[in-house]
């Protein structure tokens, strides 16, 4: 295949990487982007193989087979409440990935037409430097994101002193091994690059807390973007540029989003730490002496009955509960008596940016029922019950009024100004902050205590 | 000798000469054929370029995907950042058997498993944002 032909093929397949994201702005056209978005792949992998004189396709179909084997029994398997893990162990693939082809490339650039051994050109060396870096960091800190999703590990932040001392030593060397290896091009640098790497991957997600999730899988998107670029630069290849620059700045577009849903900056989020105040948890402790309205399912059940409009606000709880379904059935009664339903999701609720929505959605929820914090906030005050499942922080009205509180500038959720709010918990505990809810004691708060999905259920059950 | 043996022997030089160029030209033309995509390095510029005008393209479209799809858009990025199974391809394309090969292979059944998980489970859920009846 001529090199114009191919360059070419390249572009339509970066064309439709592009249509396959602007697919995603509205449901109805999202389908036909993902198809575009396979077709983009099939083509880049058929054009690279026509334009290769590749002698070696048995073992290079096996791999694909075996590779492409095990993604789809994954995925077919996967349940959605397990998303946020899985994308962030599929993050560690392509960055592993990244790190095996620069040592492919490394190790035989007559391939790549960028050089020969120990005289590999000093631009794709760079570019290779920083595509291992990125990748190397991808890779471990991907898992150790799987691993406190998957709760492997604990969600809490570990920190230890020294930490970012110890971090920024370990950037500093990345930049002394990137330039040793472009100007001394032996193993040792390579290798010694890949493994500090790897290991600021692992210190760099360590500290940062389980709410915080949703940033870090965000983050770690965006780096596997630019990890792809990185190589694509080294082998001058335009389609890996512009994907990798398409999937970077859409990570960082989602992180940067995430922050301002808990008004934190990115620089506060990696420090990490956050939800470990010893203080405001002895707070928490104290509070809990004070008395609380709770109430029985049949109780929510009659409040809700009788409502003209209740707004449901899911959170990682309802998650964790896998309540979707049953808080779907007890929706479907309540329309049938004509109460009004519909559902706020704060964009920070779950633990990967829209993960709610996708829950709902596979609870058959309509998601034209579905709204985003800032086009319903204002509805709270005009309905009857704010029915608030599986979510603390992002109610908490302390973000408004307490400038002391961690979480103070935080966008929330009116659920207060409803008349009536319920609050499914399976305890008294504080949410992932470690903030305690004003809105517990209030006289307009009934406590509903269980798992939210047993909850939901006794529910249905006092509503037929 | 005579001026036009002389002259003779001048035009066969310059015919070799014609034929040696054609020749080169042609050498020329197939190994840019068979070099492929890989083996013409463009200048940085170029590459800075499109690396630059793809972030722009990048920036608008994804402001434009609603939030109820921010999961999916995860899912997918992950799927189309494994377009990196191109320089796997490359590495585990020449036939040989050393060291890049074998980092070749792995790296394809890696990406591969990306792709066909990512693009799955995007499939996954975006057919349970369909329109309902009510």
């Amino acid at each position: 295949m001529g090199h114009n032909l191919a360059a070419f093929l390249y572009l339509i397949a970066s064309i439709c990487f592009i249509m396959a994201l602007k697919g995603l702005s509205s449901p109805e056209s999202s389908r036909a982007g993902n198809m575009f978005g396979m077709a983009g792949m099939l083509i880049a992998v058929l054009t690279t193989l026509a334009s290769l004189e590749i002698s070696s396709f048995p073992m290079i179909i096996a791999a694909i087979v075996v590779g492409g084997g095990a993604g789809t029994f994954i995925a077919r398997k996967i349940q959605m409440t397990a998303l946020p893990q899985l994308v962030a162990a599929f993050h560690s693939l392509v960055g592993l990935a990244a790190v095996l082809v620069a040592a492919a490339a490394f190790h035989a650039p007559e391939d790549y037409g960028i050089g020969t051994v120990g005289d590999i050109h000093g631009a794709s060396l760079i570019e290779m430097g920083l595509g291992i870096a990125v990748g190397g960091i991808t890779f471990t800190g991907s898992i150790i994101a799987f691993a406190k999703l998957q709760a492997l590990m604990s969600g809490a932040p570990l920190v230890f002193p020294g930490q970012h001392y110890l971090n920024g030593a370990l950037g500093i060397a990345i930049v002394v091994l990137i330039v040793w290896l472009i100007f001394g091009q032996t193993e040792i640098a390579f290798w010694l690059l890949v493994a500090v790497s790897l290991a600021l991957g692992f210190l760099l997600i360590l500290p940062i807390g389980g709410a915080d999730m949703p940033v870090v899988v965000s983050m770690l998107n965006s780096y596997s973007g630019w990890a792809a670029c990185g190589i694509g630069f080294t082998l001058s290849n335009s389609l890996l540029i512009v994907t990798g620059a398409l999937v970077g700045s859409s990570g960082a577009i989602l992180s940067y989003i995430m922050c301002k849903g808990m008004n934190r900056s990115i620089i506060n989020v990696i420090a990490g730490g956050f939800g470990t105040d010893t203080s405001t948890a002895g707070a928490a402790k104290g509070a809990v002496d004070r008395p609380v309205k709770s109430g029985s399912a049949e109780d929510a059940a009659f409040l809700m009955k009788n409502a003209s409009s209740v707004i449901i606000v899911p959170g990682y709880g309802m998650a964790v509960a896998q309540a979707q379904h049953a808080l779907r059935e007890m929706a479907d009664i309540l329309k049938k008596d004509g109460v009004k339903i519909s559902y706020a999701i704060h964009p920070v609720a779950g633990r990967m940016p829209g993960h709610m929505n996708v829950l709902l959605a596979e609870a058959n929820v309509p998601y034209d029922e579905v709204f985003e914090l800032e086009d319903i906030n204002r509805e709270f005050s005009s309905s009857d019950v704010a029915f608030v499942i599986g979510a603390n922080d992002v109610t908490n009205p302390a973000a408004k009024t307490d400038p002391k509180s961690p979480i103070y500038g935080m966008p929330i959720l009116d659920v207060e100004n409803a008349k009536t709010v319920l609050f499914v918990k399976r305890s008294m505990a504080s949410g992932y902050a470690g903030v305690d809810n004003e809105l517990f004691f209030r006289d307009n708060t009934m406590m509903l205590f269980g798992d939210a999905k047993k909850m939901c259920e006794n529910i249905v059950k006092s509503l037929g | 000798m005579d001026p036009a043996t002389l002259t003779e022997k001048a035009v066969d030089i310059a015919n070799q000469a014609k034929a040696l160029a054609n020749q080169a030209a042609d050498l020329a033309a197939q190994a840019a054929q068979f070099g492929g995509p890989a083996s013409t390095h463009q200048p940085f510029v170029t590459l800075f370029t499109v690396f630059v005008l793809a972030c722009f393209v990048g920036y608008h479209v994804v402001w434009r995907v609603t939030p109820a799809l921010h999961s999916p858009l995860m899912a997918v990025t992950n799927a189309i950042s494994s377009v990196i199974i191109v320089g796997a391809l490359i590495a585990a394309g020449t036939g040989k058997f050393a060291f890049s090969e074998v980092m070749g292979f792995i790296a394809i059944a890696l990406a591969s498993v990306n792709i066909f998980g990512g693009f799955l489970v995007t499939h996954r859920m975006l057919s349970m944002f369909k329109k309902k009846p009510k």
